[in-house]
């Protein structure tokens, strides 16, 4: 670790307070914190009212949790935004080049830029998407960019969530909290609104709708059900949408068309915004013990039938050895150096970079390619020794199952605790709409917190919270 | 609508019907165990065959006691009927189709879950049992006004309200049969205190004392209460009250969809039998035959709808 402070995005080092914070600092400071206090458990009772819970996996009993919700917003000033929003649209269009192309020609392994067993031995690569053309050719309706800052300018991207992205449904929720709670926060600062999303959503989806649509497009939410530990946020978005919340067996195949049964018979479905996993999608084409998907719905996806977003087999960019790469991919799409930064990575199935991981260990953090919420890594500087040991063996068993990167500073945002302001890490998921019609970036995102003093993982099912976000308006 | 939300929302209402009715139920029985306590131990046995639950009380219980079968009916883990368990199954399919209620409605049933929760966390002891009862029957009330005053009169109401009444006329029927035969012609004119308690509870379990005697005055007589019961049309729980719900429910659910199915020829039977029926030919005919063939029929109703409306494959 090294011994400078991370960047805090409220206070400078000389704990001056910067440009975006002054007015909620103002506020902050002649607000009573116990009144403040108060106001946090009001927030998690109506979080808690709403049911916007959250069921952590492996758990038994009640296991209804609720993310915890931090009051303090995350400012991000409009200058810092816009070049932010360039950076994430370029790699948007870049990542769904990115899918067509190893869907089709392949280009990019032909032109010597990306090694073919990147794609050949990747399991989220599925054979069944070679030729296929998605209405727009739009694979990646709805992306996640996680970003983390570590410097005034430098922001590094950490991940692309390009398979089913969550969290938009707190960014919402959090925001109608902070409107209801602090009202006088929005009076004394201008902030652009993220409440479209929803309306958004649909106008993406719908404009995706597939050429045999003959109608104003029917859009639905594909659900694993209630016992999903998103489901709040399916429901949430399918509500807000206006549209049907399904699960598999609500479905069915009619006649070359993906139908949902309703209480006068089945009526077609156009556009499917499905929170399942690829591999569940369809028991015929794929894991024919799926009991969340519709048979033969894949054949209908290929005939051209219905619309799926995000479309199947975009697994591919979520995966970690992939992200090594997105510079170049960035580069090879747009013909432009990207303008976001990628963390510096070594990817452990190079023998170099293995050597220099294995001696480095105490140092860097280590991930699974095909990793997801914070399982499955090692953070060097806070592991034990037992870990540091338990993880070299695993390192070395499979060392193409891992990647390796240099340990961030993470920048900290001030969270309300008993003991006033105090900083926490936090990192932030912008979320990304495509459509033929354009790309659509919510201002600001997610913004979650690692609760736990000096902890950098952020994940809401290791113990995270998240902020409202707040993107200024240009002034 | 999907047919899953339209059986998902007959389920919740049903769910919730179902626990104000045992509400009501156990509030009966400790009334009249307190007061008769020499009837206490086949009052409470009435209870149970009421509520449907004696076969899975007799697995887990040697003998029958108020204590125990309170606490049966309000939380017996093992079993399916509890209050516990049914507030639970309200508000699991209220997950399930959260899309089709209002804020206010789905708020109103989570927090009645949450507050249960919390109420039914331990055995209820006697003194706070009616404390506990008041909380279950206000909670259910909440639900019910946000239901009236917020939801859209279309389809999604009429489902719920299907729910609640096919659940309702289930309740009062069995009520009735578990009774019929303090409720005899037979029974008439001898006014014993045991028969007494009998009548009271019947009315009582209802809600119906105030109502009966404004309708058949100070002398009750058993022909009467079962005639309120079941044949008399502004009683919000009788048979025909229930049955006028249905059919006009289903009626508009004809009207929306623009199509008659099965449910709505087996419902208007119903409705005329009912509307032609008079308690002496009920009596003529049997009162309890007449209820076990109600029963039947309202059940045969109930699978009718979920086929039409395709609430399953």
């Amino acid at each position: 670790m090294n011994d400078v402070s991370p960047f805090d995005e409220m206070l400078r080092s000389d704990r001056s307070v910067r440009d975006a914070y002054q007015a909620f600092e103002t506020w902050f400071s002649s607000e009573d914190p116990a009144h403040l206090r108060a106001k946090a458990r009001e927030a998690e009772a109506v979080f808690r009212l709403s049911g916007i819970t959250f069921n952590v996996y492996g758990a038994t009993g009640a296991g209804e949790r609720l993310i915890p919700f931090d009051i303090v917003p995350r400012i991000i000033a409009a200058r810092e935004w816009a070049k932010l929003s360039k950076g994430i649209e370029q790699r948007v269009r870049a990542l769904n080049a990115f899918l067509h192309d190893i869907y089709h020609r392949q280009e990019i392994v032909r032109a010597g830029v990306l090694p073919v067993e990147m794609i050949a031995r990747n399991d989220a690569f599925l054979q069944q998407m070679i030729g296929v053309d998605p209405p727009g050719g739009i694979y990646t309706h709805i992306v996640g960019v996680d970003l983390v800052r570590t410097g005034p300018d430098q922001f590094y991207v950490l991940e692309d969530n390009a398979r089913t992205p969550s969290g938009v449904s707190y960014m919402l929720e959090n925001r109608e909290t902070m409107l209801h709670m602090f009202p006088e926060l929005f009076a004394k600062n201008r902030i652009q609104r993220v409440s479209r999303y929803p309306q958004s959503l649909h106008s993406s989806l719908a404009a995706s709708a597939p050429r045999r649509c003959d109608q104003d497009p029917v859009v639905a939410v594909l659900t694993p059900g209630i016992h999903n530990s998103a489901y709040y946020e399916h429901s949430f978005l399918a509500d807000q949408m206006g549209v049907e919340l399904v699960e598999g067996h609500d479905l069915r195949v009619v006649d070359g068309r993906v139908a949902m049964r309703t209480t006068e018979g089945y009526r077609t479905i156009d556009v499917l915004y499905r929170r399942v996993d690829d591999d569940y999608l369809d028991p015929l084409n794929f894991r024919p013990d799926s009991q969340l998907g519709v048979p033969g719905i894949f054949d209908v996806y290929r005939a051209g039938g219905i619309t799926i977003a995000n479309a199947p087999g975009t697994g591919v960019s979520d995966d970690k050895a992939i992200y090594s790469y997105m510079p170049d991919i960035v580069e090879f799409y747009t013909g432009e150096k990207a303008m976001l930064e990628n963390v510096p990575t070594w990817r452990c199935s190079d023998p170099d970079s293995l050597a220099h991981v294995l001696d480095n260990l105490e140092e860097l953090v280590v991930k699974e390619v095909h990793g997801s919420g914070g399982y499955g890594m090692l953070i060097g500087p806070t592991a034990s020794k037992k870990d540091i040991r338990e993880f070299r063996a695993k390192l070395e068993a499979r060392p193409s199952n891992y990647i390796a990167q240099p340990t961030l500073a993470l920048s900290t945002c001030p969270i309300f605790s008993k003991a006033g302001l105090t900083p926490r890490h936090v990192d932030l998921r912008p979320f990304v709409l495509m459509s033929p019609n354009g790309i659509e970036i919510t201002p600001g995102g997610l913004t979650r917190v690692a609760l736990k003093k000096g902890s950098l993982v952020v994940n809401s099912s290791q113990g995270g919270g998240t902020k409202d976000t707040w993107v200024l308006e240009d002034d | 609508m999907l047919g899953k939300t339209a059986g998902g929302l007959a389920w919740m209402f049903r769910y919730l019907e179902r626990s104000e009715n045992l509400a009501r139920l156990v509030e009966t029985g400790q009334r009249i165990a307190l007061t008769r306590p020499d009837r206490a131990e086949s009052e409470w046995a009435s209870v149970l065959k009421t509520a449907g639950v004696t076969a899975s009380y007799k697995a887990h219980h040697d003998d029958v006691t108020g204590e125990q079968v309170v606490d049966w009916i309000l939380r017996g883990k093992d079993n399916h009927s509890s209050i516990l368990n049914c507030i639970e199954g309200a508000r699991m399919n209220a997950r399930l189709v959260r899309t089709a209620l209002t804020r206010e409605v789905w708020e109103a049933v989570n927090e009645c879950w949450m507050t249960l929760c919390s109420e039914l966390s331990r055995k209820v002891i006697p003194r706070d049992l009616p404390r506990t009862l008041g909380v279950i029957k206000q909670r259910s009330a909440f639900v019910r006004g946000a239901l009236h005053g917020t939801m859209l009169r279309n389809d999604i109401y009429d489902f719920a309200r299907l729910g609640t009444f096919l659940e309702r006329a289930d309740a009062t029927a069995r009520l009735l049969d578990v009774k019929y035969y303090v409720l005899l012609p037979s029974a008439a004119g001898v006014g014993s205190t045991l028969d007494n308690a009998q009548w009271e509870m019947i009315l009582r379990s209802v809600s119906a004392e105030g109502a009966f005697r404004m309708v058949h005055g100070r002398n009750r007589k058993p022909a009467d209460i079962a005639k309120f019961l079941t044949l008399d049309s502004r009683m919000p729980r009788s048979l025909a009250f229930c049955y006028s719900k249905i059919g006009d429910n289903l009626g508009y659910l004809e009207s929306d969809y623009g199509i008659r199915m099965p449910s709505h020829d087996m419902a208007e039977t119903m409705c005329q039998d009912l509307n032609h029926a008079t308690i002496e030919t009920i009596f003529e005919n049997g009162l309890h035959q007449f209820l076990q063939n109600f029963l039947k029929r309202n059940g045969e109703l109930a699978v009718q709808i979920e086929l039409d409306y395709r609430f399953s494959q």
